[in-house]
């Protein structure tokens, strides 16, 4: 074998603490390298060049580079020794950035162990064999988990571009916290007549099939083959026979069901359309609170009801359905903000979240618009608003910043100055965040046009006191104490992953940071890919972010299916088992251990063997390390491979 | 045997694709600073490690094996963190057997965002490593170098 | 009544300014069966000023205390002052760390053996005897007495430290107040400053934030308010008249709350020591005697009304059972017809007189 090595300096980030040069010069000497050299970046276009012109001009059957982490770089250096006319496999990458020069500063070890993991990696590829791909057709369907304003966008995007849609959503209806929206910052527009038409096209769409209500259960299969479960879950009412007329939601007795979609401002009954503009809008029973579920007796929907749709006695349906891809776009939620006891921790009426006061201020909300003190509905005349509850706050577990806060709460104090003309706003924030395309100049607007009272500091104390709440808190540009009397004060609380994030993405089999927010593939060049293919991101679940940005990030998840999706074959990647049947004694340990049955059993002349399905095989190599004959290898990374970079680091 | 005479042990680790080795790249990224004895072999899955890959090593002049795999139940692979488990503790239960001691061996979770814990985790091991000092050659055993390259079926 | 035993440490206060708080508490814990033994020679427990300049004389203060006891035998004991139980707990924590503990060491050349456990008494109150037997010693209940309680800074932070109710919304006082009989009234500044020891550096202070909790007691409509940190009843107490000079006009007493259980238990003034008070209680027992009154003649009139309701509820049915008797053969549908008007319990009674009428 002839190899070539090829020492990046990317720039100075390798060579400021690397001696690319030496590096260069000592693995010359290694086995079977015929060529060795250093090279400015190695995956720019010149770079690139160079290596195809040196796998030319030496007749290299082997190629090393090192530079940056194989996570970045493999795929774009594998495509271009592939153009120099080798096989792809017959390449390996030394990660001398991100494992070496980025984490210390001494030139003499960090050259050393570069050195070193140089000779791993060609010690390593002087046993790669060719591979090749097999292809595979692909199922030309996607999922959307989610039908907030990312998973509809996406959803909308790609039923557009010819690609079959189905939607699960949680709730009983599509639209996520956008749909709880009065306005939206910064043009202060309606929120429900910019997603309302949106919502309706999900409904309408020929490609699109909704799954409200409902639930992934399970999810198997691999990249264009996903076998999906879908739960839907029992409304207690015939969705093919409700028309939406909400009679039963007029009739039913039960009114003191707590309203989710109005977030607890005001009660609801316990058979709900959750707004009027609700889609799909049909009624469900929230059995928590229905009298026939808790009481046994009732029956005044199922009676009132004139398409007769009512039934108690419905139970959980499951979906089974095959699609090539899967966008997940499930949000966010409110961190619950009751741990400040400080702020009385939901003992005081008057203190009520962002969200709730959005439901104050819309029209279509439980208060017709009107806001109205939750203890006494008198209106408000001086509304404090908190930042940063739950946001950049270690104490609580959340250090980081919500993003959208300071936006919302300068869109809010302006609709206060609307709503109540002789009304003042006070704003404790700790730093105005408001880099967007005219959201600087909107956080201005809120103080020089519509006076709100900016205060830069903490909120240490709210407290009742002669019907009013005293809010005590700190003035850092002043430097003393404050304290303002208000008739409601508003928490701009910060978001947290939703509930059930880590599950979700454990059944999706992607990774998700400390706090549940779903891994990106690369934070700057793979931001709506996961390191799972086929599973894409959009919008909060990913990392908490404003309307806009979960629109783009919808747009680009779906761009990235309708991408994957466009193809009638995949290839699939041939770094999977095999098994040698001479070695193998049809003990079936590798078929017990197999997390994807991609290994069978076969009779060869009357012996039992094992057999890799190619296309199922994922690649993870259990079954390589369970075989007791070694008779199982996974290519590209077999026993003997790993030894070789074993030995080449113990030989000295 | 120790490189960079006097400077640094010799610390062999075997991180899974998904996880820790994207963790030690989101360390790297972080600029989160590291001893730089450690030298990470890449495999696609914690359940991927032969326990025999550590021996070979522990017995080839290693002076510590660190593995770090997904934490259990956020496998890329489903499950295979939970053999990965299974089989690295029975290891380090038979590694004073084998008359090698065990702290010369650790396996931990990592996950892809958690630079800042493989740092820890790096940082620890090799201190620990470093209390331990170089390991003793094994009486009788032959030098890797001068060993025909062994074969899978004898692993 | 199982009896417990632990170590006291009075605290310095104890001997003078807060004496009520003292020989209440010594009263109280009698009654509850809580035998305390007086830590031999005890002194400081190094709060200020000690460990406001030098932390490891404060703790070698406190671990001298903790020595004491171990003399006596003594592992597990309380103390009424909140202040003292901070400084205490932290020298217990800081000397958990060997280099920390060694200096002590050197200071105090008695290293500590036991493993020591200090609470206050407010908490072995109401953890280790609790509400419901507390009630059960009532003898002279607190029934129309309005209160509020106030817990002071340090009686449940810093949270990690003392590990003892809500943090920022303390419960026990108010669940111990309730149990005695009194009307325990919301009160939002439990925790809140009360100026502590600002009275000596900045004397403005005190009486403002001190007057900020007596004007809301005053405003919630409470009698009393009740205390368990000597610090704060100072504050509370005795400033009252800086406190009126700030413009503040609450003249409220400002008891602890063993003084309100001895008094409670029925036991005697010179234990009760409400005399030691600056503002009078009396006024606060008047009103309390009133409302009492008060209370009781209208639970005398609504369980009156009650009973009234109950016999003619009794008298219809036993009207309907006579009619139903009358016409044999529809008995069951006027003994279901009186049972509806007439209270549930009494349905059986309507029952029995239609069986009766029949026999």
């Amino acid at each position: 074998m002839k190899i070539g090595v090829f020492i990046c300096h990317c720039g100075s980030n390798i060579a400021g603490t690397v001696d690319c040069a030496g590096v260069a010069r000592r693995a010359a000497a290694y086995p079977d390298v015929v060529y060795s050299t250093d090279i400015m970046y190695a995956c720019a276009e010149p770079g690139q060049d160079a290596v195809i012109a040196a796998v030319k001009e030496h007749g290299l059957t082997g190629v090393v580079v090192a530079s940056c982490t194989p996570r970045m770089h493999e795929p774009t250096f594998r495509k271009a020794v592939e153009r120099a006319g080798l096989n792809r496999y017959m390449f390996e990458m030394a990660n001398i950035r991100e494992h070496v020069s980025w984490i210390g500063k001494d030139m003499e070890a960090n050259t050393n162990k570069a050195a070193e993991l140089v000779r791993m990696a060609a010690a390593k590829l002087r046993l790669n064999r060719e591979l090749k791909p097999k292809s595979f057709p692909v199922t030309k369907r996607l999922l959307v988990i989610g039908g907030g304003v990312a998973g509809i966008q996406a959803a909308l995007d790609a039923a557009e571009a010819g690609l079959e849609v189905i939607m699960v959503e949680k709730q009983p209806t599509i639209g996520g916290k956008m749909a709880k929206l009065d306005k939206t910052f910064p043009t202060v527009d309606c929120s429900s007549c910019i997603l309302g038409p949106r919502m309706v096209d999900v409904a309408q769409h020929p490609n699109i099939t909704l799954y409200a209500y409902s639930e992934l259960e399970e999810v198997s299969g691999y990249v264009g083959n996903f076998d999906v479960k879908i739960r839907k879950k029992a409304t207690c009412v015939d969705w093919d026979k409700c028309t939406g007329c909400g009679l039963c939601t007029e009739k039913c007795p039960s009114k003191k069901s707590y309203d989710r979609f109005n977030e607890g401002v005001g009660p609801t009954t316990a058979i709900i359309i959750p707004f009027p503009q609700a889609i799909p809008k049909k009624a469900s029973i929230e059995r928590d609170y229905c009298r026939m579920f808790n009481q046994g007796k009732c029956g005044v929907c199922a009676k009132v009801c004139p398409t007769g749709a009512v039934d108690y006695a419905m139970q959980d349906e499951f979906v089974d359905v095959k699609v090539g891809g899967i966008v997940a776009a499930t949000g966010y939620d409110l961190v619950d903000w009751t741990v400040y006891g400080e702020y009385g921790a939901g003992r005081y009426p008057d203190v009520v979240t962002s969200l709730q006061y959005e439901r104050m201020l819309s029209a279509s909300g439980p208060t017709g618009g009107h806001i109205k003190r939750p203890s006494d509905g008198k209106e408000p005349k001086n509304v404090v608003f908190v930042q940063c509850v739950a946001s950049r706050d270690p104490s609580v577990g959340r250090p980081y910043c919500s993003g959208f806060c300071c936006m919302y709460t300068a869109k809010q104090a302006i609709l206060t100055k609307d709503h109540i003309p002789d009304s003042q706003s006070y704003v404790f924030y700790m730093d105005i965040r408001s880099p967007g395309k005219g959201y600087d100049e909107f956080t201005r607007r809120v103080q020089e046009e519509y006076g709100a009272k900016y205060i830069r500091g903490r909120v240490s104390m709210i407290y009742p006191k002669g019907g009013k709440l005293l809010v005590r808190g700190a003035d850092t540009l002043m430097g003393g104490q404050v304290e303002v009397e208000a008739d409601l004060v508003v928490l701009a609380v910060g978001g947290e992953a939703a509930a059930g994030s880590p599950a979700l993405a454990e059944k999706l089999r992607i990774s998700y940071d400390g706090y549940g927010f779903f891994m990106e593939g690369h934070p700057k060049l793979k931001p709506v890919e996961t390191n799972t293919a086929g599973v894409f991101l959009a919008g909060a679940c990913q990392g908490l972010k404003d309307i806009p940005s979960s629109v783009a990030q919808g747009s680009a998840a779906a761009a990235k299916a309708i991408g994957l999706l466009s193809r009638n074959m995949l290839d699939s990647d041939p770094q999977i088992a095999s098994v040698s049947v001479n070695r193998c004694v049809g003990c079936r340990k590798c078929i017990e251990v197999c997390p994807f049955k991609a290994i069978q059993e076969i009779d060869m002349r009357g012996l039992p063997k094992a057999e890799v399905i190619e296309t199922v095989c994922q690649g993870c190599g259990l079954c390589n390390a369970t075989c007791p004959q070694g008779a199982i290898q996974l290519s590209h990374f077999t026993d003997n491979q790993i030894l070789a970079e074993v030995e080449a680091l113990c030989r000295f | 045997m120790s490189v960079l005479e006097g400077k640094e042990l010799r610390v062999v680790g075997f991180l899974c694709n998904w996880c820790s080795y994207g963790g030690a790249d989101t360390a790297g990224v972080g600029r989160f600073t590291q001893p730089t004895d450690l030298r990470i072999i890449r495999v696609p899955c914690s359940g991927r490690i032969n326990p025999l890959f550590v021996m070979k090593a522990l017995v080839g002049g290693a002076d510590g094996v660190l593995v770090s795999g997904c934490h259990p139940r956020d496998c890329h692979y489903a499950e295979g963190n939970y053999y990965a488990r299974r089989r690295l503790e029975v290891l380090k239960g038979l590694l004073p057997v084998l008359g090698i001691d065990p702290r010369r061996f650790e396996y931990t979770w990592v996950s892809a965002s958690e630079g800042q814990r493989w740092q820890h985790v790096v940082e620890t091991f090799t201190a620990q490593i470093h209390a331990l000092g170089p390991a003793q050659p094994f009486a009788g055993a032959s030098r890797p170098a001068d060993r025909h390259r062994p074969d899978a079926a004898a692993v | 009544m199982s009896r417990i035993d632990v170590g006291y440490f009075p605290g310095c206060s104890g001997l003078g300014t807060s004496m009520e708080y003292e020989r209440s508490t010594r009263a109280v814990c009698r009654e509850l069966g809580i035998g305390l033994r007086e830590i031999p020679d005890w002194n400081c427990c190094g709060s200020t000023p000690a460990h406001s300049t030098d932390a490891a004389l404060s703790a070698a203060l406190a671990s001298r205390v903790f020595a004491q006891g171990e003399k006596a035998g003594i592992g597990d004991m309380i103390t009424p002052c909140p202040s003292c139980l901070k400084n205490l707990r932290a020298a217990l924590e800081h000397l958990e760390d060997p280099l920390f503990s060694a200096r002590v060491e050197a200071l105090t050349e008695r290293p500590l053996q036991m493993r020591h456990r200090i609470r206050s008494v407010l908490q072995v109150i109401i953890e280790d005897v609790g509400p419901a037997k507390i009630k059960a010693r009532v003898r002279r209940s607190l029934k129309g007495l309005k209160v509020v309680p106030y817990y002071g800074c340090l009686m449940t932070r810093p949270e990690k430290l003392m590990r003892f109710d809500d943090p920022e919304n303390p419960v026990a006082l108010d669940r111990l107040l309730e149990a005695l009989g009194a009307e325990v009234l919301a009160f939002p500044l439990k925790t809140d400053c009360c100026g502590g020891s600002f009275a000596i550096p900045a004397r403005a202070v005190t009486p403002r934030l001190a007057g900020r909790i007596l004007d809301m007691a005053g405003e919630a409509g409470a009698d009393a308010v009740v205390v368990a940190c000597p610090l704060c009843q100072m504050n509370l107490d005795l400033r009252q008249g800086q406190i009126r000079a700030g413009g503040v006009d609450r003249a409220l007493p400002v008891p602890y709350f063993t003084q309100l259980m001895a008094y409670a238990f029925g036991l005697p003034e010179q234990e009760a020591a409400f005399r030691k008070l600056v503002q009078d209680i009396q006024p606060a027992f008047a009103c309390m005697s009133r409302r009492a009154a008060d209370i009781e003649a209208e639970e005398g009139k609504v369980a009156a009304a009650e009973a009234e309701k109950a016999r003619k509820a009794a008298e219809r049915a036993a009207k309907a059972a006579e009619k139903a008797a009358e016409k044999t053969g529809t008995k069951d549908a006027a003994a279901d017809g009186a049972g509806k008007k007439s209270a549930a319990a009494k349905k059986p009674k309507g029952k029995a007189d239609v069986d009766g009428g029949e026999a």
